[in-house]
């Protein structure tokens, strides 16, 4: 009888210690302030999207296309950012070319070729430092390199890159870009799994024939993330540009031939915002600044969708082989 | 008595297709060439740097360095002017940065549910990935007269208040996308542990998971000081980019930061630029601005491989 009772006020007391009296104050507050934390940033992110948009769909909604068509101006009814458009593309179209076979080469070169020794590892310290170098240090190294050197420092027609030109302006992005590329077509690398390279090297194929006909094919998702996410860098990155001298105001857009543009002056989408959010005149910077960031953000964001949803895509294939 | 006689096989079989070979070993040297062709990217920037930072130095009377303000086409290179506006903007974005970015780390490792996980990570990718032109416009346009002028009336409307909270804004998911991975990378076991013996999860978090991360927490941070220095289009919009100031401590104020001055001067008009000392400092600045990023940069990748070494 009494062990019972005695065993019975034990467990009641038990009980009671493990039912804390009343909640855990401190604790809630803390998730609370952690919440919060993560609830202001996304906040920051809603008012930004907000305002642009209250600000900027007036434009389109006045104008329709022909703000997306027409050249710069300093009239604000005639004023378009299809010049910017058209930079931006020929800007990506040769990072394609040049940084694309240039850093995937080079993380093939890293994760399929090289040996670990001391060569490998410089190069890898050194292009995880060149990846947290200021764009606009990026934008010195061009027009030291593209602007004076390659293309003597004239607007017109000097040397190979024919000075401040679009050309010049694409090289600098692609050397911006490569260690991104080089980073992120690594990680795709090594998530591809050693027993289909062993598979390969059994059945006597040599490094190249396992790299073309199974680690590129596998790592692809991972490797079009990486491109993905380069390109919507390529296109918002404005400091180099300025450096490389991107017109920021006026640019004639006369009848020349494809090559004469490629290395005549050259202006960017987001050059154009940044001219536009210096301007005096306030329709420029209240209505057409937002109105040419609702067409970045739309490309930039798209981009960024993109790559998550085949980041997703592939995580999950990943987890299946 | 069918099996072969050993002197069938041929040593010379055994090597493979001497045309194969050739080939792999020339695609093997075109791999390699690319690789390294990233150093000779490093040795241009660091040459062209140095060279023309160089020139500049030589040129103009080294006592213009410390004067009243940074006024580059009347000959004065005041670089505290530069130095402390960077300062300040750096640690208004940190003021900003370390506890948004940390507390959504936290709370995304330690509090979400996996779902809730998946639904924020793409959320903040997404406004990491908003262009910093975008962000200086946005801080020009609302931080400047929304919160800074709240603060200060007074307030003139290009700041280097309303900067920093943008660069702040910016920063804001690298640290919480950085510091995440770290706490994520900590072993289930320990928390485990920490359960077993009563602690509850803020005890767990603060006690057990924290400490155990905190080489990437620290790594977080220091990237993104680093990406607070360098980061240029926010400061040359909200600061006006005028291209000169007076020396000055107020954050309420236009001031200069170093990237700010580079854009300024990159975008100033014709006579000034490819000639003259003026444009000369803008290598001096880029250069002063390579050597703080990279030993930051090295500094925070240190931190970073020994979470991934450590677990």
């Amino acid at each position: 009888m009494t062990t019972l009772s005695a065993a019975g006020t034990v467990s009641g007391s038990i009980d009671r210690s493990l039912q804390r009296h009343g909640r855990d104050w401190k604790g809630d507050a803390f998730m609370v302030a952690l919440l919060g934390a993560l609830l202001t940033a996304l906040a920051f992110l809603v008012v930004l999207l907000g305002t642009i948009m209250s600000d900027g769909l007036g434009v389109y909604t006045d104008r329709g296309a022909s703000f997306l068509t027409s050249g710069l101006s300093r009239s604000v009814d005639k004023a378009g950012i299809w010049q910017g458009i058209r930079g931006s593309l020929i800007i990506t179209a040769i990072v394609a070319v040049v940084a694309f076979p240039l850093g995937i080469a080079t993380a093939v070169y890293l994760e399929e070729y090289a040996t670990d020794n001391r060569f490998t590892r410089f190069v890898s310290l050194n292009i995880r430092n060149l990846a947290g170098v200021p764009s606009v240090v990026y934008g010195l190294l061009g027009f030291s390199l593209f602007v004076k050197f390659l293309g003597n420092d004239l607007t017109d027609g000097g040397g190979l890159t024919g000075g401040r030109s679009v050309i010049s302006a694409g090289l600098t992005m692609a050397v911006l870009v490569l260690p991104l590329v080089i980073i992120t077509t690594t990680e795709a690398l090594r998530a591809v799994p050693q027993t289909l390279r062993e598979g390969a090297i059994g059945i006597g194929a040599t490094r190249w024939d396992t790299v073309r006909t199974m680690v590129l094919p596998n790592a692809s998702p991972g490797i079009l993330t990486g491109i993905v996410l380069t390109i919507s860098r390529a296109i918002g990155e404005t400091a180099p540009l300025l450096l490389v001298g991107g017109v920021t105001g006026f640019l004639s857009s006369g009848n020349q031939s494809m090559f004469e543009q490629l290395r005549g002056g050259f202006t960017a989408l987001p050059l154009i915002v940044f001219r536009w959010s210096k301007e005096p005149k306030a329709d420029f910077r209240e209505a057409l600044a937002p109105a040419a960031i609702i067409a970045l953000l739309i490309v930039t964001l798209a981009c960024n969708t993109i790559a998550i949803v085949l980041r997703n895509r592939f995580e999950r294939r990943q987890q299946r082989v | 008595m069918t099996t072969m006689p050993a002197s069938t096989i041929d040593a010379r079989e055994l090597r493979g297709n001497p045309r194969r070979q050739r080939k792999e070993e020339a695609i093997r040297l075109l791999f390699l060439a690319a690789a390294a062709s990233s150093i000779g990217i490093s040795l241009t920037i660091i040459i062209s740097l140095f060279d023309n930072a160089l020139t500049f130095l030589t040129n103009i009377e080294l006592s213009s360095l410390w004067t009243d303000g940074w006024f580059p086409r009347r000959g004065l290179f005041d670089v505290k002017t530069l130095l402390v506006g960077t300062l300040l903007t750096t640690a208004i974005a940190m003021l900003i940065a370390a506890p948004l970015g940390l507390g959504a780390a936290l709370f995304l490792s330690e509090y979400a549910s996996p779902r809730v996980r998946r639904i924020v990570k793409p959320i903040l990718e997404i406004l990491a990935s908003v262009p910093s032109v975008v962000i200086g416009f946005f801080a020009l346009t609302w931080i400047s007269p929304e919160i800074v002028q709240m603060i200060n009336p007074a307030a003139n409307r290009f700041n280097l208040l309303a900067a920093g909270v943008g660069i702040g804004l910016l920063s804001t998911p690298l640290v919480a996308s950085v510091a995440e991975d770290a706490l994520r990378a900590v072993p289930n076991s320990l928390r485990e542990a920490a359960y077993g013996m009563g602690s509850r999860t803020m005890a767990t978090t603060l006690r057990v998971v924290f400490p155990a991360a905190i080489s990437g927490i620290v790594a977080a941070l220091i990237l993104a000081v680093s990406r607070a220095i360098g980061e240029t289009m926010v400061v040359a919009i909200a600061t006006g980019g005028s291209g000169g100031s007076l020396f000055t401590t107020d954050v309420f104020e236009p001031g200069q930061t170093l990237t700010a001055a580079m854009a300024a001067l990159a975008t100033g008009s014709d006579q000034v630029r490819g000639a003259g000392q003026a444009f000369n400092s803008l290598f001096f600045l880029g250069l002063s601005l390579f050597a703080v990023t990279l030993m930051l940069n090295v500094v925070g990748d240190t931190f970073v491989r020994r979470v991934r070494n450590r677990y």
